[in-house]
């Protein structure tokens, strides 16, 4: 038995649209049956997973905070991905978009600084992440070194510096020798939206991404230049679109927005930085990206579907004793599927019996 | 025992799962197929074979699981880039992060459990030999079994018709497709070895380098080993040379931390990263780009009929 492709002449819209759902509907049926080997009723998980937080108010807005660290960061791997650009090393732009912007936090503490600390704060998150994004894109366009995996040695550095520096200059001196730096000072904070709520501002900005990229890609030469150079990359050179240029941008783009994921995150949730910032956003963008089909909208669809298994598996940990990793099985199985599921639309597929069809 | 032979020794020790997990993923990467899943393989090898070497009590059937995991996890793999023709970057980083996932939630039962040493070789008279004997004659048998592994990758490459076959489609896959060689049947076999290869580093890891298992003890080492590939220009030799250097940077800034010479640990931490990058980055300036990248690597293959 084998499995046989045939290019389609025309890819159709339903299907286009359908291979996500699909995808997310096997993967759920994988991970019910890996639950089941482990001895646990899958429908139970899937309540606990799926039913509860959708009908609790208090997850649902744990949803919109979880899915706007990974709608920022995905809406930024989209740039890179859209240009066949491997940039896996969101997670630690993210981090140190927090680590430089908690630069200014720190720096001004107990001064009394003014309105300007938060604003500044998220400029320095913006830069950090762009410019420690520009790296691998930079190593790539000067000497020709594998974006995929500079990009991802960079995250595990970038998760030592974060922590050396609370477990050391940075730690709080009246922290009980706790490795995390000093509570930021309301200037420093990024408020919510909502006086009583958890939504920060970060979810405004991540709304703003979504739009600005949504006209950046659809209505500009800059977005037609980055689809044109993943698509069709002799084309692009032939119309004058300089790869390097490309590369660089769509890299300090992507760097850019994690960093701001990241300071967000640390300014508007934990309001100290400490040594475990994120349960992996920078990877589960990647999922996201995917997921939302590269696109700004679909992005946003898919953040807020996978933030809900961060929720789900969060409960299902605590009311079913099934371990956080079960989560992460799941994200990496669902970018499985996806990633297959985009095969069905741009192939036929037939299973074919060995000395079958011919 | 000298410190200095204690450091040689262990150097030996942290090279070797560099070593097999590099072997394995040259050969896929030869065939054409860029398999970034490496990471996640070698956990579930290290989850996989250290569960069963506790729950038997038997570190032959620990090792067999974890090559049978690492396998299981290629074929999936396999399924999704040669069945379907997915992106293999894509499915690769996917097949490592539900690795990752899925070895902590099989390891989770044994956290806190030991294993007792595997026993190294022992030859009278040669092992006993001073300096050199416990570093030539008296390591355990994966040592010996990477080099044999080194030697057979290098030959079935470079001596026969089959490892021939397995470079010109990993070289030029619509051309050997062309010829009537078995471009999907060759690429899947060499993706199961190399998960295989990756499945026993894992079980090295867990079983003989550090007898224990924590999650996310694979610390990135898949993904040194996909570097050590293309840092070896895809030659069998220089993943051994390389994969040496490697375990040797690794050893030296762990004994440099213990000695405290007031450098931060975490800085310490990260030269096996650092240097990742930097010898990837030396290769690009003496050669322009990687040399000896095989022509279809990562190119999905879509027969037309």
């Amino acid at each position: 038995m084998r499995i046989e492709l045939s290019p389609r002449a025309s890819v159709s819209p339903i299907w286009r649209a359908i291979a996500p759902v699909l995808a997310f509907v096997t993967a759920f049926l994988i991970a019910g049956f890996v639950i089941w080997l482990m001895g646990r009723s899958p429908i139970a998980a899937f309540q606990v997973y799926v039913s509860q937080p959708l009908s609790d108010p208090w997850a649902l807005q744990e949803i919109l905070v979880k899915a706007t660290p990974l709608a920022l960061i995905a809406i930024g791997l989209s740039y890179c991905f859209r240009a066949n650009l491997w940039n896996i090393g969101a997670e630690g732009q993210y981090v140190i978009g927090a680590v430089v912007g908690s630069w200014i936090a720190l720096k001004t503490h107990g001064t009394d600084a003014g309105a300007w600390v938060l604003p500044a704060m998220l400029a320095a998150g913006i830069l950090g992440g762009a410019l420690y994004g520009l790296i691998p894109a930079f190593l790539k366009t000067r000497f020709g070194v594998n974006e995929i995996l500079t990009s991802l040695m960079l995250v595990y550095i970038a998760q030592l510096v974060l922590d050396y520096l609370v477990r050391g200059p940075w730690r709080d001196p009246k922290g009980f020798n706790f490795p995390q730096s000093v509570t930021f000072d309301p200037a420093a904070t990024l408020p919510p939206i909502f006086d009583a709520g958890r939504v920060h501002y970060g979810a405004v900005f991540a709304a703003v991404a979504v739009l600005v990229t949504a006209v950046v890609l659809g209505r500009t030469l800059f977005g037609y230049r980055l689809r044109l150079t993943g698509d069709a990359p002799r084309a692009a050179r032939f119309a004058g679109f300089s790869a390097k240029t490309t590369t660089l941008a769509v890299f300090a783009i992507s760097g850019g927005l994690a960093g701001l994921a990241g300071i967000s995150e640390v300014a508007g949730q934990i309001g100290q930085l400490q040594p475990s910032i994120s349960p992996g956003y920078g990877f589960t963008a990647i999922t996201v990206a995917y997921l939302g089909r590269l696109n700004p909208i679909g992005i946003l669809v898919a953040a807020l579907v996978v933030s809900l298994t961060f929720i789900g598996g969060e409960s299902a940990q605590i009311m079913l004793k099934l371990p956080l990793d079960l989560t992460q099985a799941f994200q990496g199985i669902l970018l499985l599927c996806v990633l297959a599921a985009d095969a069905l639309v741009s192939n036929r597929v037939r299973i074919v019996s060995r000395g079958g069809v011919r | 025992m000298t410190t200095f032979e204690a450091i040689l020794l262990t150097i030996v020790t942290a090279s070797t799962p560099l070593l097999i997990a590099s072997l394995g993923e040259l050969v896929a990467e030869r065939s054409g197929v860029l398999n970034l899943g490496v990471e996640g393989m070698m956990a579930m090898g290290a989850a996989c074979s250290f569960a069963a070497a506790v729950t038997f009590n038997s570190t032959a059937i620990g090792v067999g699981a974890g090559v049978l995991a690492g396998a299981v996890m290629a074929a999936l793999f396999a399924l999704v880039v040669l069945g379907f023709a997915a992106n293999q970057v894509g499915s690769g980083l996917a097949v490592t992060i539900f690795g990752l996932g899925l070895s902590g939630l099989i390891g989770a039962p044994f956290v806190g459990a030991r294993r007792d040493p595997v026993a190294p070789l022992h030859l009278p008279g040669l092992t006993d030999l001073p300096v050199i004997g416990r570093l030539f004659f008296g390591q355990d048998l994966f040592v010996y079994g990477s080099l044999v592994l080194t030697l057979a990758v290098a030959l079935y490459l470079n001596r026969t018709r089959a490892g021939l076959i397995l470079r010109s489609i990993g070289e030029n896959h619509a051309s050997a497709h062309g010829l009537g060689l078995p471009v999907l049947k060759t690429r899947f076999l060499a993706i199961l070895f190399g998960g295989a290869c990756a499945g026993l580093a894992g079980a090295y890891l867990s079983l003989v380098y550090t007898r224990f298992w924590s999650p996310g003890m694979t610390a990135g080492r898949g993904w040194i080993a996909l570097a050590l590939v293309v840092f070896a220009a895809w030659r069998p030799k220089w993943v051994l040379i390389g994969a040496y250097v490697f375990g040797a940077a690794t050893v030296l800034q762990l004994h440099a931390q213990a000695a405290q010479f007031g450098v931060p640990s975490q800085l310490l931490s990260a030269v096996p990263y650092l240097a990742t990058i930097l010898a990837l980055l030396l290769l690009s300036l003496r050669h322009g780009r990687a040399i000896g990248t095989p022509g279809s690597l990562g190119v999905p293959f879509v027969p037309d009929r």
